[in-house]
C-alpha cells in the first residue's frame, strides 16, 4: 500500500513491519479524510498519547540509562548501548488505523507536538475518535481543538495535572476527601 | 452438535443511515423542546450498581420509562496500571497486564509479551505457540461464561449462572493446574512459556473439551427458546453496521452488527492461520445477536483448543521457551552447575533485558474485541510507554447510538450485552 497521495505527510517510516505516516498536525484532518476515504481505512482503533520528557537523558522519573554508561549510585541503572533516536517535539500522538477488508492492513498516523500545542479533532471523521481524545487530554495534557466536549474523561474535573506525563510525581499525592477545601 | 439458528423474530428492521448523536457522538441529548418540561426525569445510574459490572456511572434522561437522554461517565476504576508498567521492568511488567481486564487475563498477558517479541524479534517455539492458543481459548470461554451468567441474571434468568459457573470452575482449576493459579496467571513468559506444561494437563483438559459442547447446549435451550429472553433481546440496542465501524466497535458487538471481522482469521496472531473455525456473524446488530455470536464463540473456541491438544499432544519433549539466554531465565538445574547460568539468571531478575528501541502496536482478538497494545521502548530494560487499547473502551463510546428510544429497564440488558470489563475501560 502507498500513501504518496496523502496530504500532509512529513515523513513514511517503516519498523518493524508496521507504517507510520508522520502527519503535520495543521494538515492532520486532510490526512484522515484522504486515509479513510482514499484509502479505506474506515477504523480508528487507537489515539496513543507518549511523552517523551528526558528521552535518552538521565534525571527524570521513570528513565534507567546514563549517556556515559551505568552509574553505579542509580540501582538498576545500565548504560545503553546506544542512544536512542532523539525525538523531533515533546509529545507524539500515534492514530491506529485499520481497514476492514481482507488482509486487514493497519497504519499509524502519527503528529509531534510541543506542550500546550494543540491538534485538531478527527472526531467528524471517526467518532469513536471521541473518549481516545478525552483521555490523550486528561492523561497526557494534550489539547485538542474543536472537540465536541474537552473534558476529562477518567480523573476527575478539578483534577490538577496530568497522570501519564512523565513528570507527574509517583506517590506521595495527597488523599482527596469529598467536601474538602 | 447441531445448533441451528432459529430465524431471527424482527420487531423493527434495522435501522438505515446513521443514529450516532451529533455533535458529541457518545452523549445522547435529550431533544430542547421538551427538555425543560416535567416530563424529563433525570435519573443517576451507578457507579455502584450491580448491573454496570464495575463502577460505570450513566447519566439517564427518561421521559416516563424510556431513555431519552444518556451521558456515561467513567474513571472510577482508574489505577494508572499504564504509568505503573512504565516503573518496572519488561518481565515484571507482565504482571500488570493480566489485572487490567480481569475476565481476559490471558488475553493480555498475551498481548504484552507479543508486542515484547515483536520488539526483540523474537520467535518462540510451536509448542509455546500452540499452548498460548490453548489458554486464550480456554480465557475465552471463561469470559463469556461470565458474561453469560451475568447478562441472564440481569434479566431474571437466575439459574443461567449457577449452570455458567459449574463450567467456569472447570476453567480455573485447568488454569490452576497450569499456573498455579486460578486467575492472573503469568504464565506467558517472553520467550514461550514460564513453565512446562503439567503431567496430567491434556487428559484433564480433553474431560473438559467432551463436557463442553454438551454444556453450551444446555445454556442455549435455557435461553434461545425462552420467550421472556427473546423478548427483551431481539431489535434491542440496535447498532447496524456503519456505526459499529464507526464507532470503532471490535469483537462480538461488531460481528452481532453483521461485519464478518476476526482477527483470529484476518490478522492472525501465533498459530490461528493453521486452525480451522467459524466466526459467527449475526446481521441484526441486536442485543440477541451478540449473545448468539459469543455462544457460537464458545463452540468455536471449544474446536480451537482440541485443534491445540491434538498437536500439543504430540510434542511432549519440545521446547517451551525460545533458546535466548540474553532475555529468558536459564533452566533451573543448571543454576548448580553453571556460572553463565547463574549470572544471566543474576542479571535478568535484577536489572532486567533491554528491548530494542522502537514502538509497536500488537492487536489480539480478546473475548470483547480488539485489544491493542501499542509500547514503546527506549532501549533500556522498562518500557517508556504502555497504552492498551481497550474493546471494552470503544464499547461503552456506543452506548448512545443504542440506548435511543428504549426502557429503562432494557438498558440494563443493552449495556450488559456490550460485556464490559471497567478495569479495562478506566486503566
Amino acid at each position: 500500500m502507498t500513501f504518496g497521495d496523502v496530504p500532509g505527510v512529513v515523513e513514511t517510516r517503516e519498523a518493524f513491519g508496521e507504517t507510520t505516516l508522520v502527519v503535520d498536525p495543521d494538515r492532520l484532518v486532510e490526512a484522515c479524510s484522504s486515509l479513510r476515504d482514499d484509502h479505506g481505512f474506515d477504523m480508528l482503533v487507537d489515539i496513543a498519547a507518549t511523552d517523551y520528557l528526558g528521552w535518552g537523558s538521565p534525571g527524570v522519573s521513570g528513565y534507567i540509562g546514563t549517556a556515559q554508561g551505568r552509574n553505579l549510585n542509580r540501582p538498576s541503572t545500565q548504560g545503553l548501548q546506544a542512544l536512542p533516536a532523539p525525538k523531533p517535539k515533546r509529545f507524539s500522538l500515534n492514530y491506529h488505523l485499520l481497514a476492514i477488508k481482507p488482509g486487514g492492513p493497519r497504519v499509524r498516523v502519527q503528529v509531534w507536538l510541543d506542550d500546550g500545542e494543540p491538534v485538531p479533532t478527527v472526531v467528524p471523521i471517526w467518532p469513536g475518535a471521541d473518549w481516545f481524545e478525552r483521555e490523550a487530554w486528561d492523561m497526557m495534557g494534550i489539547p485538542v481543538e474543536g472537540h465536541p466536549y474537552p473534558e476529562r474523561l477518567l480523573m476527575d474535573e478539578d483534577w490538577e495535572g496530568h497522570p501519564l506525563r512523565k513528570d507527574y510525581p509517583i506517590g506521595g499525592e495527597p488523599v482527596r476527601f469529598s467536601g474538602e477545601e | 452438535m447441531a445448533l441451528t439458528a432459529r430465524p431471527r423474530l424482527t420487531k423493527d428492521p434495522i435501522y438505515e443511515g446513521t443514529r450516532i448523536p451529533s455533535p458529541i457522538p457518545t452523549v445522547l441529548e435529550v431533544d430542547p423542546a421538551v427538555k425543560d418540561t416535567d416530563d424529563i426525569l433525570t435519573v443517576n445510574f451507578g457507579p455502584n450498581h450491580p448491573s454496570t459490572h464495575g463502577v460505570l456511572r450513566l447519566i439517564v434522561d427518561l421521559d416516563g420509562e424510556v431513555v431519552v437522554g444518556i451521558h456515561a461517565k467513567v474513571g472510577y476504576v482508574h489505577t494508572g496500571f499504564e504509568k505503573n508498567m512504565e516503573q518496572k521492568s519488561w518481565w515484571k511488567a507482565i504482571t500488570y497486564a493480566p489485572r487490567i481486564d480481569y475476565l481476559a487475563y490471558q488475553n493480555n498477558e498475551l498481548v504484552f509479551v507479543l508486542a515484547i517479541e515483536k520488539l526483540l524479534g523474537l520467535e518462540i517455539p510451536p509448542k509455546a505457540a500452540w499452548m498460548r492458543m490453548l489458554l486464550s481459548e480456554l480465557n475465552r470461554i471463561h469470559s463469556h461464561l461470565v458474561w453469560l451468567a451475568t447478562a441472564a441474571l440481569e434479566l431474571g434468568a437466575i439459574s443461567m449462572f449457577w449452570y455458567a459457573f459449574r463450567e467456569r470452575e472447570m476453567i480455573m482449576d485447568l488454569s490452576e493446574m497450569v499456573a498455579g493459579y486460578r486467575m492472573h496467571t503469568r504464565y506467558f513468559q517472553t520467550g514461550g512459556l514460564a513453565e512446562d506444561i503439567p503431567a496430567g494437563f491434556y487428559p484433564e483438559c480433553r474431560k473438559f473439551t467432551e463436557s463442553m459442547p454438551k454444556a453450551i447446549e444446555d445454556y442455549d435451550a435455557l435461553l434461545r427458546k425462552n420467550e421472556i429472553w427473546e423478548e427483551r433481546t431481539i431489535g434491542l440496542g440496535l447498532l447496524n453496521r456503519g456505526d459499529a465501524i464507526a464507532l470503532g466497535q471490535t469483537g462480538p458487538v461488531l460481528r452481532a452488527s453483521g461485519v464478518d471481522w476476526d482477527l483470529r482469521r484476518d490478522n492472525p496472531y501465533l498459530l490461528y492461520d493453521r486452525t480451522n473455525f467459524k466466526v459467527p456473524v449475526y446481521p441484526g446488530g441486536d442485543t440477541y445477536g451478540r449473545y448468539r455470536v459469543r455462544i457460537e464463540e464458545m463452540q468455536a473456541s471449544v474446536e480451537i483448543i482440541e485443534q491445540c491438544l491434538d498437536r500439543l499432544e504430540r510434542m511432549e519433549d519440545e521446547p517451551w521457551i525460545a533458546d535466548d539466554r540474553k532475555v529468558v531465565l536459564p533452566p533451573r538445574e543448571e543454576l548448580h552447575t553453571s556460572m553463565e547460568s547463574l549470572i544471566h539468571h543474576f542479571k535478568i531478575v535484577t536489572e532486567g533485558y533491554r528491548v530494542p528501541e522502537g514502538e509497536v502496536y500488537v492487536a489480539v482478538e480478546s473475548p470483547r474485541g480488539e485489544l491493542g497494545c501499542y509500547v514503546v521502548s527506549d532501549g533500556g530494560p522498562r518500557p517508556w510507554r504502555v497504552k492498551f487499547r481497550a474493546p471494552s473502551f470503544a464499547a461503552l463510546e456506543g452506548t448512545a447510538t443504542m440506548v435511543q428510544g428504549a426502557y429503562i429497564a432494557d438498558l440494563i440488558a443493552i449495556v450488559g450485552s456490550l460485556d464490559t470489563v471497567m478495569g479495562e475501560v478506566d486503566r
